[in-house]
């Protein structure tokens, strides 16, 4: 039997267009033996939501950079709910202000990783928390 | 509810299960397509193959959209997508980037989009794709297009599943020896020239054209030495035995000729239906997954009930040179390996 793979869906939600960082992170998460579904800039919360529950992921990026994390994370959150997928652990790359980051937390976000993050410490973390669930 | 139960009720998020299951090769997901299976064998299974940026995603994301919203307020149709992009041999990770083309039917709940990885399997389909395109058989969609991995020329896998398949080329991929090669070319239900707005169309469908005098039995359809082609391809050679793949100009990021190249593909399925040919490519087709699994069942099997110390004796006598491959086969079905 093939060993489990962890599928993480990689995603831009919101209006900005840098998407370097999303790159950079799929191409890590590769190069760690998962499988990235990768599905590019200006996502809504709902297009994530359904993609998550279409690839059936175990893990869910979000790489916000135009600030509007407040209104797109809670929002996200809440689709996985309305979906079934409590189990799908939700990560977050960008600008992320540190007076937000205890509130995302509180929210159910699994990990929070801000400009100069390494990528080691992100692979380790998304597979710990989708160990947790497994 | 079982799995099975809810997979019939339509439940999304049971289908995604599912197909996880089975791509995972887990029991469970066995089992689960072991009863499903009399409840497949209703969708249209259309393959799409091409080189690597020759807009596979993109024309399936159109045709999607036209199926979903046929003209002349024709029924919908409920369409899944089944997109393969390789795995990467040295890590076992993927970047599956098909999604990327088809953001135009999220929010429809009548399509269902999964990405696949090949996981090491050649040929651009996974193993998994067929019980992954069984499921979605199962659950009710109606049309199911199967994007292979960018392909090059000898990955013809997807003929075996598909029932119509679409090979999509483009202007400038290469001179007209290409396109008499065999492979990828020779599998082509429907023949795509994607791109269509881009200098060298004209060379390209010259090539195309003249690849399927050479290749395909057209003799009574050349007429004052043009072959007719085009709507009598469609139409008239529905009620013949032979097909020959009509070629489509498409501008898939435009959307145009998609209707087009939606009638040439419903031509094909009514060729196959007309002809017998859906039974008889159905038959080929179950054969050809009997006798994989078959395959892999004995291997395993017979792995099982040889000695691992036997086994590798026979290997290093092969490496030491003392034993041929051939030979090395026969010492070990014949038992000669307990030496």
């Amino acid at each position: 039997m093939p060993e489990k793979k962890i599928r993480v869906l990689v995603a831009k939600p919101g209006l900005d267009g840098h998407d370097r960082g999303a790159k950079v992170i799929a191409r890590a998460l590769r190069d760690a033996g998962m499988e990235v579904i990768y599905t590019g800039l200006r996502q809504t919360p709902e297009m994530i939501a359904e993609a998550a529950l279409q690839e059936d992921v175990d893990a869910v990026g979000l790489s916000i950079l135009s600030g509007a994390h407040m209104a797109l994370v809670p929002r996200v959150m809440q689709l996985l709910h309305d979906n079934g997928q409590d189990r799908v652990k939700v990560f977050l790359g960008g600008i992320i202000p540190d007076e937000d980051v205890p509130k995302l937390q509180s929210l159910g976000v699994a990990g929070i990783f801000g400009p100069g993050s390494s990528t080691q410490k992100i692979i380790e973390d998304i597979r710990n928390a989708v160990r947790q669930t497994a | 509810m079982s799995l099975h139960q809810s997979v019939l009720a339509g439940d999304r998020l049971a289908l995604a299960r599912l197909l996880t299951e089975i791509e995972n090769d887990t029991p469970l997901g066995r089992n689960t397509l072991n009863s499903l299976f009399a409840h497949t064998g209703k969708a249209h299974l259309i393959g799409v193959t091409g080189a690597p940026g020759t807009g596979k995603s993109s024309l399936v994301n159109q045709l999607a959209l036209y199926y979903r919203k046929p003209p002349n307020a024709a029924a919908p149709r409920r369409v899944a997508i089944v997109a393969v992009d390789p795995t990467s041999p040295f890590t076992g990770g993927a970047v599956l980037g098909d999604r990327i083309r088809m953001r135009e039917l999220s929010g429809d709940a009548g399509v269902f989009i999964r990405s696949m990885a090949t996981r090491g399997s050649l040929g651009g389909l996974a193993a998994a794709t067929a019980g992954v395109v069984q499921a979605l058989d199962a659950a009710g969609f109606e049309v199911i297009f199967i994007e292979t991995v960018g392909s090059g020329q000898a990955e013809v896998e997807i003929a075996k599943l598909a029932h119509s398949t679409l090979v999509v080329d483009v202007p400038g991929l290469g001179d007209d020896v290409q396109a008499i090669k065999a492979g990828i070319l020779e599998i082509a239900d429907v023949l795509v020239l994607n791109k269509a707005d881009r200098p060298g169309v004209e060379a390209a469908e010259r090539a195309l054209l003249g690849m399927l005098k050479l290749g395909h039995p057209t003799k009574r359809l050349i007429h004052h030495g043009q072959l007719m082609e085009d709507k009598l391809a469609d139409v008239e050679l529905a009620g013949l035995a032979e097909w020959v793949p009509p070629i489509r100009r498409t501008v898939a990021t435009e959307g145009k000729g998609i209707p087009e190249l939606a009638e040439a593909i419903q031509g094909h399925k009514l060729h196959l239906e007309k002809t017998g040919n859906w039974q008889r490519r159905d038959r080929a087709r179950l054969q050809t997954e009997l006798e994989d699994l078959l395959r892999s069942q004995l291997v395993a099997q017979w792995r099982r009930q040889v000695s691992e110390q036997a086994y590798q004796t026979v290997l290093d006598e092969l490496l030491q040179r003392k034993l041929s491959p051939r030979q090395a086969v026969d010492a070990l079905l014949n038992g000669r390996t307990a030496r």
